[in-house]
Parts: structure tokens; C-alpha cells; sequence
């Protein structure tokens, strides 16, 4: 049984109860509210550029996109723009699906053995539903959150709040994306545990994030709904922090500071983990080329050089035989005189002229044994 | 066939659930029917590929090079800093899963290390150990929390599981489709297969073909005389059906095309008959329209195991096209029926060994059609080459003789993800076959199954593995057999002739397997022909033996 999960959950738990206990203490306030979020906030951004850069500086020698679609070829057969771009625009297209829909998701299916001998396939939408509901609400809340770094508010983002808490239940209004993205992250994480193969193929650091969002959500709510934080001192500490003149007010909880570390966390764990997704989409060569490859040449930077078997070596070591069954040869067998025009049956063994660099010729390969054999047929 | 298992006990011997140990607690069993025999070392050699040496996958020890750990590290290093499919691939999976059940090797063995995430993860365990700054620092603190991020040193045992699972996929890309980041696990093996290359750990299979192929210009080895005989065996044959005697040229300077197509279509049945629709395809252009299609002994081979070896090697073996297409001073080249060879030539072949500017951008001069699409490449397929005949009309064709099949069609992965030709083999067969199905949605176009012996996979010894990766396919075969009647598979690719014959012995005894251009030449009026009573198969054809044959419905 995998059971990986429980380190990780444990991990959270630990690193909560460190935050909360911590900033307890004297000059804990200090660590966790500002220097924790200002190097996470730093290492974030150097360690997401890094590996973009990292990234962009390996070539893309060949272009390999994966064609889900009718190619462009004939005039009369009507190609997939999309999905097998010929142009930039199919691929920006094509990219977009991906990153705001999670196109190539949307096609998961399910493959099943029935009465012992049927394979039947099954579209399978929960996964998508999951992640983009996951993705959207995580979205919207880092979203929402700008406006504790925004003086003023800007009007869009006081929309997207509206829209946001469009339910209009309790007060503080309650706003939906909190708690789909509690309840997202907690389908993902069931799903997990319970799909055998997925759950066979989970690491202690594919449950980690989770738990970590988990954890950032449910503080989150908890300090919204519950222990209604001071949002008013919560907003001059960030506002502090991103003019850099940090300093702390009073009476925000240990709560605060349990949500502010996770995020922290989450910050710099970000970079260095499969998070990085984010940025790796972008550059993945089976989405982001177009497939005109036989229409534009594309150049590898490093084509390596080889060696090759030419055609004078082939005919040097067979002239003979090809001389035998009449077909033509650049250069005449030795006896023969160069312009005699039909093939001679001469059995002289061909003398190689020039033979540059061929690697050792070996008693012929064996020849492999599957195809039936030729002698097929009368 | 399968040495012991039948169909229903293959089926029930798939692995439901995934094993109680975890995957990096479970140590590979390299098991008889499902691996490769190794590289003979003398077409190793031949190609002066590294390491060269008589070793067994079933003996515990497989005399690696010393430094065989140093040479993996290094090459795989090499290869982070040149491709970037591989260096993003190796970062970005989340794990999700949603490859998992997409792999045909997968669904018929439940072995979870066919999972494509699975196989991605033998490598990505190594890349986190050593070149991941996380990993080293995680990985120093203890062993297990090593594991917990999915690290783990490369040992010899892990090196086994890399070459038996690697020598299991068919880099047929169809997790690639699903995968939310495009992640292509044949990518992945096929770097991977780079590795285990550096230190000789080939295959049989794939390393003889391709010495064969740069050697004598064909995977089968098949020399200048042998090839000529065989193709004077298919003019008899012609001649006996049809009554048409047709010269195919070879090797002739100043023709308009170059032809080049997978020699398995010249020694191997039912690809013999795919071969003998070209000879009377080019034969039909040729006294009808002029136009002066030549073969090559040199460049015989269409197939490229290359591929399956490395880049380089790849390359090697492609170079051939262009040179002789160049030394014959040809317009440009026609391709025949085949997978990976199209995805060689989409996707690598200008890039690796073009610009082909000695060629003329491909104008069909029967119809006048520009091929944009090939206009840098300058290679045609002869699906598209078809396809665009039949819409001009440029070919007497009489459907009625193909009456008794009943066909679907197989894309071949290459054709499928690595290029997107759907359409056009699909237009040439329903013009040339009146009784036509449609495979499961989810089993055809760019979700195709493999036939599972691709990627050099098609031994004799490797025969469990290649029937569980064939169930899929087979499976939707059977599907339409029973519903429509199917029988007859018809294909673009010399691979799927030959594994999808055996496959579906195995799995559906009814149906067979053709090429489209055998179904073409089958229906195709030839000048001068007598009564057509039998096929390109030699078999009578139903309803033509007697002089009033009825059109049957449609
Ligand atoms: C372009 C943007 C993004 C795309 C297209 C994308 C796509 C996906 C998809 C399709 C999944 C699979 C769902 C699953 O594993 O269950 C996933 C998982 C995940 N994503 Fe994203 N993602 C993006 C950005 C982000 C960002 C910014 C975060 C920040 C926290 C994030 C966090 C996660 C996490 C934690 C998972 C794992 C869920 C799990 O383990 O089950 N993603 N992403
Ligand atoms: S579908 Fe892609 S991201 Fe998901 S497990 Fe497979 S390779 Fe990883
Ligand atoms: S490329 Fe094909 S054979 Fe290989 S892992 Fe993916 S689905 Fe399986």
C-alpha cells in the first residue's frame, strides 16, 4: 500500500503548527510575517526565471508536435487548423485550448476489459472537471488577493469579487472560490488515493502541494468566516510589505500567520517541483510548433555530423551482381571497356578503388529470420 | 504464435490491480515471450556503434563496460542540454494518471511499469538523483525521503528495468495525445533507448535490420540481384493475373520520380501484394500519362530502425533518399506505404539531412497539383499522390472487384500523430472498395491503436508482448467483424502488414490484412488487360468467373 501521503500530510501539519507556535514567540511575528514571505517571495521569482532560462537554453532540434488532426495537404481535404497547426495563429490557438481549457484533458477516457473479452472506452470528464475547477478557483483567489497589494482597488478586481460572492449567503459574503478550491483540492486528493493506478504512481511530493493548498483554503476560510480577521490591519501589513517598509500591526491571530507561512511554503517549493507545469506548457514541443515540417525546413543548431554508407561504396561492393541482373552502374566493370553500353556478364571480383572510411565490412549480418521467408509462391 | 498462452488465457492473465509493493520496491523480472534477444555484435560493429559484445538479458550478468554508470550520466547530461523535450519532460509530469490507460502495452499486460507515466518515471527517478538540485539536497539528508520525491541512484538494476520496459513501447505517442502538457513518452524512450545504446545494450531486431539497411541499402539485407529476382517474380505474377507485362525502372538517371518504399513490401506477405499494386500503379502512369516513376537498389529501404537506435543512426540510414535522389537527378521523391518512414520524413529528414535543393517542389504533372505541403521536404506520400488522381479522375477504376471485402481501416501511429494523413488513405480506399467501416471512434485517427509490434518490436521471440500490445487493436477489429461483416484491414504501413497478420490470427482469426494500393491495383483497369478473375493474391475472384457478373448492393 502506498501510504506516502501520510508524510506529506504530516509535513503540513508540522510546518502549520511551527508557524502557529512560532510567531508566538518573541520576534517570531517579525520572522514569520516578514522575513518568511520576503525570501519566498524572492525565491520564487529567481527560481521560477532560472528555470524557464534553464529550459530555453536547451534547443528544440527537431519539431515534434503531436498531430491530433487532419494535416494540411490537399486543397480539397479540409485540414485541422487547430489541431495540426500549419500557421503561428493555429498554434497560439491550439495553446490557449491547453492552458485555459485543458484541451488534450477533456479527451481523458477510460478503457475497461467487459465480459472478459470486450475493451470498452468510456469518456472519462471527472478529472477535467476537477483540475479546471482546481485551477480556476486557485486562480481567482490569487487573483482576489491582489487588491491587499492595491491602493486603490482597481474596479476589475472589485467585479471579480462581486461575481465571486454572487450567492450572497452570510457575512462576511461568502465567496465561492475559497471553497471550491477547498473542495477541488480534496476531490484530487481522493481521487488519488482511491484509483488504484493513480495512486500506485503517487509520491509523498505529488501530495505535498495538496495538503499545502489544503491547508492555505481552510486557514483562508478559517480566518474569513470564523475568527474574522481585522482585514483592515491585514491590508496596511501587505501594503507594508510590498513597499517594503514592513512592520507589524496588532491583532491578527496566529491564523494569519499559519496562512501566510503555508504560502510561503508553497512559494518556494514552487520552482523546484512538478508545479513548474505552469511554466513547462508553454515549452512543450508537441504543442507549441507548428507541423509544416515538410513545408519549412526547421534547423537543429547542432545537426551532428555522421558518416555515411554512400552510393560508390554500394556499387563498389556490389557492381557485380547489379551488372548481373541489368541494371545500370555509374562506373563499368574493370575488364570491360568504359563505353560498352550493355551489361557484361564478367565474374571479375570488383577491386574497391577509393574506399574512404567505411567502418570494417563483417561476414554479411545475419539476416533477420522473421519475414517468411521469399520463397513465396510459384 | 504465442508460445503458451491463447487468447483467453492472455486475457485473463492481465493484471487488474497493481502489485502490494511499491514500483521502486519491486524488482524487474525479465520474463521469457516478452523481451528482445540482444544485438548480434557483428552488425553492431558494423555500424561502429559503442560496445560491441555478445551479452543475454537472461543472465545476471551482461558484461557492461566499466564505466557503463559514467558513459548513462554523461549521455544523459548530453542529452538535457540538447533537446528540451526531454529536459521539460522530465520536470513538468504532475502524475495524473490520465496517460495511464491510454497505453495499448498497459491495457494488455496490466503490468503498471506500461503505464507511460510509469516508464517515464524509471527515467525521471535517475534525473531527479542527479541532476536535480532538490534531489541532491533531499536526497543527501536520508534514503527515504529519497523516495518520498521519487529518487533513486542508477544501478544495474535499474539500468535491467530501463531496457526491458523501454523495449516495450512502440513509440506510437497516443499518451502524448491525452497528456494535459503534451508529454511524449515515446520521446522519452527513445532517449532513453539512446542511453542503453551508448553501452550496447541493443536489440537484436533493431540493430541487424539497420546494419543490413546501411550496408545493402535495405533492413532485410536483401542485395541488388536478390531484390531484381524478387521483382521479376511480381512481374510474372502480374502478368499471370492481369495479362500486363509492366517494366518497372530502377536506378534510371533523369527519370521524374525516385519511388522509395519498406522492403518488408518485397519479401513479405500480404506487403508482396501492396508491392505489386505499385509496380502496377507506376505501370498505369506510365503508359498512360508518361510519366517515369524509378525504383532504387541503393535506397530500397523506406523504414528507418534507425530511429529506434538514435538520432544519429537515424540519420544515417535517411541520408540514402536524398543522395540517391540527387545522383539520379530525379524531381522528386514518391514514398510508399509505411509508419515510422513518414514519420522519419514529416518530422526529421529535411531538418537532419535537407535542404533538398537539387529537388523541384513536387507538381503531380497528371493533374497539375502543386504539393505545398512537401514543398520544402519534397516528398510525397502515395496516399496524398493517390488521393489526388482519383479526385482528377486519372484512374479506371472498378470498385466492383474488391465487392467481396468488406474493409476498415488501421491508421498507423506514425501517419496518425506524427504527420495527421487521415483523410487521404481513407478518400483512395472508399473510391477503390464499395463496402466500407469506421473502427470505434476512440480506436482510429489520432487516438489509433498500435498494432503493437512497432518501434522494432516485431520479433519472433517477443511474441506474448506483441500480442498483448496488439489485444486493443484487435479488439476493435473484432468489434466491426462482428458488427459490419469486416474482413479485410487494410493499412499504410509495412510494419502493421506484417505484425497486424499475426495479431489478428491470434486475436480474430476471420479477418486479413491488406495495404491500400493492393486494393487499388485490385480494382485498377490496366491497359490492355484480359478478364480479371483473380486478385493480386491469386485468389478467384467471386462473381468474375463467369461472364455475367452482378453488381451487388451497396
Ligand atoms: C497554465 C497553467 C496551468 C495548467 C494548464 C495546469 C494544468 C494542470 C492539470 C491538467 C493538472 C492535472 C490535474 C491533476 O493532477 O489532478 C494539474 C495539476 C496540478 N496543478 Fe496545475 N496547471 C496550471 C497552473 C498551475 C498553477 C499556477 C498551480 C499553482 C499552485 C498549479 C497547481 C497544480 C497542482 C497542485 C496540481 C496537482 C493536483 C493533483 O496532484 O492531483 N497548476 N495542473
Ligand atoms: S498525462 Fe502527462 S502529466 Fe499526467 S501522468 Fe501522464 S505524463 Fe504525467
Ligand atoms: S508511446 Fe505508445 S507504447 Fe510508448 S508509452 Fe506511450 S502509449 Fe505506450
Amino acid at each position: 500500500m502506498n501510504i506516502s501521503y501520510l508524510y506529506s500530510l504530516i509535513a503540513v501539519i508540522v510546518l502549520a503548527l511551527f508557524a502557529y507556535v512560532g510567531s508566538k514567540f518573541g520576534g517570531g511575528e517579525a520572522l514569520f510575517g516578514i522575513i518568511f514571505p520576503l525570501l519566498a517571495g524572492l525565491t520564487f521569482t529567481v527560481g521560477f526565471i532560472y528555470r524557464i532560462v534553464d529550459w530555453a537554453r536547451s534547443p528544440v532540434p527537431f519539431r515534434i508536435p503531436t498531430t491530433c488532426g487532419q494535416q494540411k495537404s490537399l486543397p480539397w481535404i479540409e485540414s485541422a487548423c487547430i489541431e495540426n497547426p500549419t500557421t503561428t495563429a493555429g498554434v497560439v490557438v491550439r495553446m490557449i485550448l491547453e492552458v485555459v481549457l485543458f484541451r488534450s484533458l477533456f479527451r481523458n477516457t477510460t478503457c475497461e476489459l467487459k465480459e472478459g473479452d470486450k475493451l470498452a472506452y468510456r469518456w472519462e470528464i471527472w478529472l477535467w472537471v476537477g483540475a479546471l475547477a482546481f485551477h480556476y478557483a486557485f486562480f481567482t483567489v490569487v487573483v482576489r488577493h491582489l487588491r491587499f497589494f492595491m491602493e486603490p482597488v482597481p474596479v476589475c478586481l472589485q467585479f471579480l469579487e462581486t461575481l465571486d460572492g454572487f450567492l450572497q449567503i452570510g457575512l462576511p459574503g461568502l465567496m465561492l472560490s475559497g471553497v471550491v478550491l477547498l473542495a477541488a483540492a480534496v476531490f484530487l486528493f481522493l481521487r488519488r488515493i482511491l484509483t488504484p493506478h493513480v495512486r500506485y504512481i503517487s509520491l509523498a511530493s505529488d501530495y505535498f502541494p495538496l495538503f499545502l493548498i489544503m491547508g492555505i483554503a481552510f486557514s483562508g476560510i478559517l480566518m474569513r468566516y470564523f475568527t474574522k480577521v481585522e482585514i483592515v490591519n491585514v491590508k496596511a501589513f501587505t501594503m507594508g510589505l510590498v513597499t517594503l517598509q514592513p512592520h507589524i500591526p496588532d491583532g491578527i491571530g496566529g491564523i494569519f500567520y499559519v496562512h501566510l507561512f503555508l504560502v510561503s511554503v508553497l512559494l518556494v517549493y514552487f520552482p523546484f517541483s512538478k508545479l513548474m507545469h505552469l511554466g513547462g506548457i508553454f515549452m512543450s514541443p508537441t504543442r507549441n510548433l507548428t507541423t509544416d515540417t515538410r513545408a519549412k525546413r526547421h534547423i537543429n543548431p547542432w545537426n551532428s555530423p555522421v558518416k555515411i554508407h554512400t552510393y560508390e561504396h554500394y556499387e563498389d561492393e556490389f557492381r557485380e551482381k547489379m551488372v548481373d541482373v541489368g541494371l545500370p552502374v555509374d562506373k563499368m566493370l574493370e575488364a570491360q571497356p568504359p563505353e560498352a553500353p550493355e551489361a557484361p556478364e564478367t565474374p571479375e571480383a570488383p577491386e574497391a578503388p577509393e574506399t574512404p572510411e567505411v567502418p570494417e565490412k563483417p561476414e554479411v549480418p545475419a539476416e533477420p529470420e522473421a519475414p517468411e521467408a521469399p520463397e513465396k509462391k510459384e | 504464435m504465442s508460445e503458451d498462452l491463447n487468447p483467453e488465457e492472455l486475457l485473463s492473465s492481465i493484471a487488474p490491480k497493481p502489485p502490494k509493493t511499491g514500483w521502486m520496491d519491486t524488482p524487474v523480472d525479465i520474463k521469457k515471450g516478452i523481451y528482445s534477444y540482444a544485438a548480434n555484435p557483428k552488425s553492431v560493429e558494423y555500424l561502429s556503434l559503442p560496445h560491441a559484445r555478445q551479452w543475454n538479458p537472461a543472465e545476471e550478468d551482461w558484461n557492461l563496460p566499466e564505466n557503463w554508470k559514467e558513459i548513462i550520466t554523461q549521455g544523459f547530461r548530453e542529452r538535457l542540454d540538447r533537446f528540451r523535450s526531454v529536459k521539460v519532460f522530465m520536470d513538468i509530469c504532475v502524475r495524473c494518471g490520465a496517460c495511464a490507460d491510454k497505453c495499448h502495452f498497459f491495457i494488455g499486460s496490466g503490468d503498471p511499469k506500461n503505464m507511460p507515466v510509469l516508464r517515464a518515471e524509471l527515467l525521471r527517478s535517475v534525473y531527479r538523483n542527479d541532476f536535480t538540485t532538490a534531489g541532491k539536497i533531499i536526497g543527501s539528508i536520508s534514503k527515504n525521503f529519497k523516495k518520498m520525491i521519487g529518487a533513486r541512484e542508477l544501478t544495474v538494476d535499474v539500468l535491467k528495468e530501463w531496457w526491458y520496459y523501454l523495449f516495450q513501447c512502440s513509440e506510437c505517442r497516443r499518451c502524448s495525445v491525452f497528456c494535459p502538457y503534451g508529454i511524449d513518452t515515446a520521446e522519452i524512450t527513445i532517449m532513453g533507448r539512446e542511453l542503453l545504446n551508448l553501452i550496447g545494450l541493443n536489440i537484436d531486431w533493431i540493430a541487424t535490420p539497420v546494419a543490413n539497411c546501411y550496408r545493402t541499402g535495405n533492413h532485410l539485407g536483401i542485395q541488388p540481384h536478390a531484390f531484381m529476382d524478387m521483382m521479376d517474380f511480381f512481374t510474372d505474377d502480374i502478368e499471370e493475373i492481369t495479362g500486363v507485362k509492366v517494366e518497372p525502372s530502377f536506378m534510371k538517371k533523369g527519370a521524374d520520380i525516385l519511388f522509395i518504399t519498406p522492403s518488408g513490401d518485397v519479401f513479405a506477405d500480404p506487403g508482396t501484394y501492396t508491392c505489386m499494386g505499385y509496380m502496377m500503379l507506376f505501370h498505369y502512369l506510365k503508359e498512360k500519362y508518361g510519366l517515369d516513376i524509378t525504383w532504387s537498389t541503393y535506397a530500397s529501404e523506406g523504414g528507418n530502425f534507425g530511429f529506434f537506435t538514435s538520432h544519429e543512426t537515424m540519420k544515417r540510414l535517411n541520408s540514402k533518399m536524398y543522395a540517391e535522389a540527387k545522383r539520379l537527378g530525379v524531381k522528386w521523391i514518391l514514398g510508399g506505404e509505411c509508419g515510422h518512414m513518414w514519420r522519419v520524413i514529416h518530422q526529421y529528414m529535411d531538418t537532419m539531412n535537407g535542404p533538398a535543393d537539387f529537388l523541384e517542389v513536387p507538381v503531380s504533372p497528371i493533374t497539375g497539383t502543386v504539393f505545398e505541403n512537401a514543398k520544402s521536404t519534397k516528398m510525397v506520400h502515395i496516399a496524398e499522390f493517390t488521393a489526388d488522381l482519383i479526385k482528377h479522375d486519372k484512374l479506371e477504376l472498378d470498385p466492383g472487384r474488391n465487392d467481396h471485402l468488406t474493409v476498415t481501416y488501421h491508421d498507423s501511429c506514425n501517419t496518425a500523430r506524427g504527420m495527421g494523413m487521415f483523410e487521404e488513405p481513407r478518400y483512395v480506399i472508399k473510391n477503390v472498395c464499395n463496402n466500407f467501416y469506421e473502427m470505434p471512434a476512440n480506436t482510429i485517427r489520432e487516438q489509433t491503436f498500435c498494432c503493437g509490434s512497432g518501434s522494432g518490436l516485431n520479433a519472433g521471440e517477443n511474441m506474448d508482448l506483441r500480442m498483448q500490445g496488439g489485444l486493443p487493436r484487435a479488439n476493435a477489429v473484432k468489434y466491426v467483424h462482428e458488427k459490419h461483416d469486416v474482413n479485410m484491414l487494410a493499412c499504410v504501413c509495412a510494419i502493421d502488414r506484417a505484425a497486424l497478420t499475426t495479431s489478428v490470427e491470434y486475436w480474430v482469426p476471420d479477418v486479413e490484412v491488406t495495404g491500400m494500393t493492393e486494393l487499388v491495383a485490385n480494382a485498377l483497369i490496366m491497359p490492355g488487360e484480359q478478364k480479371r478473375t483473380m486478385n493480386l493474391r491469386s485468389e478467384e475472384l467471386p462473381g468474375m468467373e463467369d461472364d455475367d457478373a452482378e453488381e451487388e448492393d451497396v
